[in-house]
């Protein structure tokens, strides 16, 4: 019985082996986790946050947002209107930058990127829907030609990812996976940014590793401490939690509201939160004759205001915050979060939870008796969605209305909105560049081909269409303003949506780390500083 | 034994054509991967193009034959949530499931044997209630939870498991092993007694009744009056006749095993086929849906297979049977 001994000792050894290896971790090494992996290195193919974020620390944009919100230069170094044509954006490229492999960067990277991009195949494209032409001007100078004037242009640019023309030729890379052709293509799985992190190695839903790129351009710029990046998506938030608990990852990006006083009270780790660019609300069908999942035979309550006003004031937002949320919001009165531009404090004050009111106005609107609806809700996309749908639930029998919940998951949830199928449902949104512009195009203008694909409410408004158009073109950024005020104004005295309210970010990470928090959930390492 | 063969072999395409079936009419029911493919920022007019060229607007048995003429060609579609070849992705992901799959049963399998055994000897002693007792936590406790369990104790309090993932893998051709490291050894205790526990427990208890009653059939006896040892009782005479039903059991076993892993996979984030089908699911990746169902069915059937033609082989009274039919 020479053998199982010789594999007990040798057990051990290993068991040995390992445990001292487990201690010997680089300090300046992030182990990050977070619930979801990027779908691909192709940094045009996903128009998707965990896919984004994972391409800012290998490629880089033109220009991009700090952690803060604020655009800043990245491969550009100033960029303006041009002065000669109010349709075209002059942008002024950095020199000396390299990427990866070694190839310089310049004007014909931006413009076969820009190009690229703007193919079928590419999930970014909607971004440049406005762009007619991109040109180089000499080596470092770029030009957008837009079918107007675009006064928002730079903001739709922040994850508009810049390749090498030359690696994606040899490499058979220039064009965006495509689903026909049945092949996926080398950038799927190979990246050459000009990026703080070059890509080292990458199982997809695995690990994903990434170190410092020496050639940086910013060096000396940002603190660009972390010299390696390990990166894992762990699917099931107690595992996520257990790990940073254990100390096998220092840096996770979703704590779920339930762990976060047990990751607080640990001596090594810390939580900060900050608000997320996302709102979470509840839509109406305000605009059929007719709704097909309410008792009200042959007309539509939801189309009558003050129905909809008192559905507005039943709803007890501290209430949602506290027993759902527990704290982790921000009540909303307005459908955008407060650092994008057309917010006003008064826009998001809370409409106050008066019960008798609503009563009131149910009565007059004929609706004393009540009546029933369903309200459609997704279960895995939002912070407690599910959760929030059944407090309203609550707060909507206290005026009569008896609301069928129908909990489904996001891929069942949202077609029902994009094919008009739903009466009473919630969405979240957020608003990647900053501007109310985005949320009219997509949530306020009718739905039509081209905009208010997200609009499922039914509710249409010439004027403010009209409005809402000439938006894209208004150079004259008071006027602009003006006009959004406007639009913002009417869409509140419609009561087009319901706010409930603005989503908290919360970032676990151990102690040593220090780190704002993106509002776009996004952290860009470059910034992030270990002590 | 070859007509057997071959009438099992057809019985095994017409379950595969069925769960295909199945699977395909179910997809419609999943919900819609238009959202996820194409992110916030897109019109009605790239919903309607996307549709289109995904095949998604024509009705399904037209998907379901489309997906099969290619299928048999080799050409297992496109993952509509990673842009690469489902064959290739699948590929990748099997070796850790099979790798979690196998060491479990093992687990299962020994420990099975050996307590149910052992049970069965002595049914009175302490450690056979000990035994007894555990292995009802392994049946009434649902396995994500018993895996949650393992993690608090063994990597958040006592700090000397990993919580997730394979550790480091060393890759041979195309299949990566986790068994060859340290780390990798390492990561796999946790999520290998999880996944094993439920059937560690079903095997342990089949044993122990099985041994019960082959102890007291009249054979066991007659040895005992011939004055045989209780080891040479045991664990020759009994112990053989105990374990014919055990191995049509273990056999099934294996099959749940791997389809089981889905949970497994999903507490410990382990980077099998298992993980990758929840990920499927709620992104509607049908294609990888699709070809992981084929796939598991296909294990299922094969393993049936060769459990039937072992069973055959093993027992003699089957063999005989047949052998008079025919003859």
């Amino acid at each position: 019985m020479k053998f199982p001994q010789k594999l007990i000792s040798t057990c051990s050894l290993v068991t040995l082996i390992v445990m001292a290896s487990a201690s010997v971790v680089s300090a300046k090494t992030l182990n990050w986790a977070r619930a979801g992996d990027s779908l691909t290195m192709d940094p045009h193919a996903q128009n998707e946050g965990p896919t984004h974020t994972l391409a800012h620390q290998v490629y880089e944009p033109l220009v991009m947002r700090d952690m803060t919100g604020k655009i800043v230069p990245a491969l550009a170094t100033q960029w303006e209107p041009s002065k000669t044509n109010p349709n075209v954006w002059t942008f002024k490229l950095r020199e000396g930058v390299k990427f990866h492999d070694g190839a310089e960067f310049d004007s014909e990277d931006v413009v076969f990127s820009f190009n690229r991009a703007m193919t079928k195949d590419s999930d970014m494209k909607e971004l440049l829907s406005s762009v007619k032409t991109v040109r180089a001007n000499g080596k470092y100078g770029f030009e957008i030609e837009t079918d107007g004037p675009n006064p928002i242009m730079p903001a739709n640019l922040t994850n508009l990812f810049i390749m090498d023309k030359g690696w994606a030729e040899k490499n058979n890379a220039v064009k965006v996976q495509d689903f026909e052709g049945g092949e996926e293509t080398f950038a799927a799985r190979n990246a050459n940014g000009t990026g703080p992190y070059v890509l080292k190695s990458r199982v997809p839903d695995s690990k994903t590793v990434l170190e410092a790129f020496d050639g940086y351009w910013g060096k000396g710029q940002f603190p660009l401490q972390i010299t390696q990046i390990n990166y894992t998506p762990i699917k099931n938030a107690a595992t996520r939690v257990a790990a940073l608990l254990s100390g096998e990852v220092n840096f996770i990006q979703d704590v779920p509201v339930q762990d976060l006083a047990r990751v607080a009270s640990d001596a090594k780790l810390k939580v900060i939160k900050a608000p997320q660019n996302r709102t979470i609300f509840f839509g109406l069908n305000q605009g059929d004759k007719d709704l097909t999942s309410d008792n009200v035979e042959g007309k539509n309550p939801f189309a009558d205001r003050r129905v909809r006003e008192a559905m507005m004031i039943a709803i007890n937002r501290q209430a949602i915050k506290k027993v759902v949320m527990r704290d982790q919001s921000f009540e909303a009165g307005v459908i955008i979060p407060p650092f994008v531009n057309g917010w006003t404090e008064a826009l998001d004050q809370l409409p106050p939870t008066d019960l008798a009111k609503a009563k009131k106005l149910m009565a007059d609107a004929g609706y004393e008796k009540g009546f029933s609806v369903q309200l459609d809700c997704p279960n895995d996309r939002y912070i407690n969605d599910e959760a929030i749908c059944q407090a309203a639930v609550g707060m909507m029998a206290q005026i009569g209305i008896k609301v069928n919940l129908d909990a489904k998951p996001k891929a069942q949830h949202f077609p029902l909105i994009n094919n008009l199928k739903t009466d009473f449902y919630m969405l979240g949104w957020g608003v990647p560049p900053y501007d109310s512009e985005y949320v009219f195009n997509f949530l306020v203008h009718s739905k039509s081909p081209k905009r208010g694909s997200w609009n499922g409410t039914r509710y249409s408004n010439a004027d403010l269409d009209a409005k809402i158009k000439t938006l894209a073109s208004e150079t004259d950024l008071k006027k602009r303003n003006e006009t959004i005020a406007g639009i913002w104004q009417q869409v509140q005295k419609d009561i087009l949506y319901l706010p409930i309210h603005h989503q908290v970010l919360n970032w676990g990470m151990a102690k040593n780390i220090e780190s704002l928090v993106d509002p776009e959930d996004q952290p860009r390492f470059k910034w992030i500083k270990i002590n | 034994m070859l007509s057997f063969i071959v009438k099992r072999i057809g019985q095994s395409v017409v379950v595969l054509l069925t769960v295909g079936l199945v699977a395909f009419s179910m997809f419609r029911f999943i919900g819609d991967p238009i959202d996820n493919l194409l992110g916030q920022e897109r019109t009605d007019a790239d919903i309607e193009r996307l549709r289109d060229t995904l095949g998604l607007n024509d009705p399904f048995p037209v998907q379901y034959i489309s997906f099969l003429s290619k299928a048999v060609q080799g050409d297992w579609g496109i993952s509509f949530r990673q842009g690469r070849p489902v064959v290739d992705i699948l590929i990748e992901r099997l070796p850790a499931t099979l790798e979690l799959a196998i060491i479990s049963a093992l687990l299962a399998i020994i420990f099975g044997i050996l307590f149910g055994v052992y049970t069965a000897i002595r049914p009175k002693g302490w450690l056979t209630n000990i035994i007894l007792t555990v292995s009802l936590v392994g049946v009434s406790l649902p396995t994500f939870l018993i895996g949650i369990l393992l993690i608090y104790i063994f990597a958040v309090e006592l700090g000397v498991l990993p919580s997730f993932g394979r550790g480091e893998v060393v890759q041979i051709g195309w299949w990566s092993t986790g068994l060859l490291t340290a780390s990798g050894i390492q990561a796999l205790i946790l999520p290998a007694i999880t996944l094993g526990l439920y059937q560690m427990t079903l095997i342990m208890r089949l044993v122990r009744s099985e041994m019960v009653e082959t102890l007291q059939s009249d054979f066991i006896r007659f040895a005992r009056a011939r004055g045989l040892t209780e080891r040479t009782i045991n664990f020759r005479h009994a112990i053989k006749n105990t374990l014919l039903p055990v191995i049509t059991i273990i056999g099934l076993q294996l099959g749940s095993i791997i389809a089981f892993a889905i949970i497994t996979e999903t507490v410990f984030q382990w980077p099998g086929v298992g993980l990758l089908f929840i990920d499927s699911i709620q992104f509607v990746d049908i294609p990888v849906m699709a070809s992981y169902l084929m796939l598991i069915s296909i294990l299922f059937v094969l393993i049936n297979f060769i459990v039937d033609i072992l069973y055959f082989i093993i027992d003699p009274r089957l063999r005989d049977r047949r052998a008079r039919h025919t003859g």
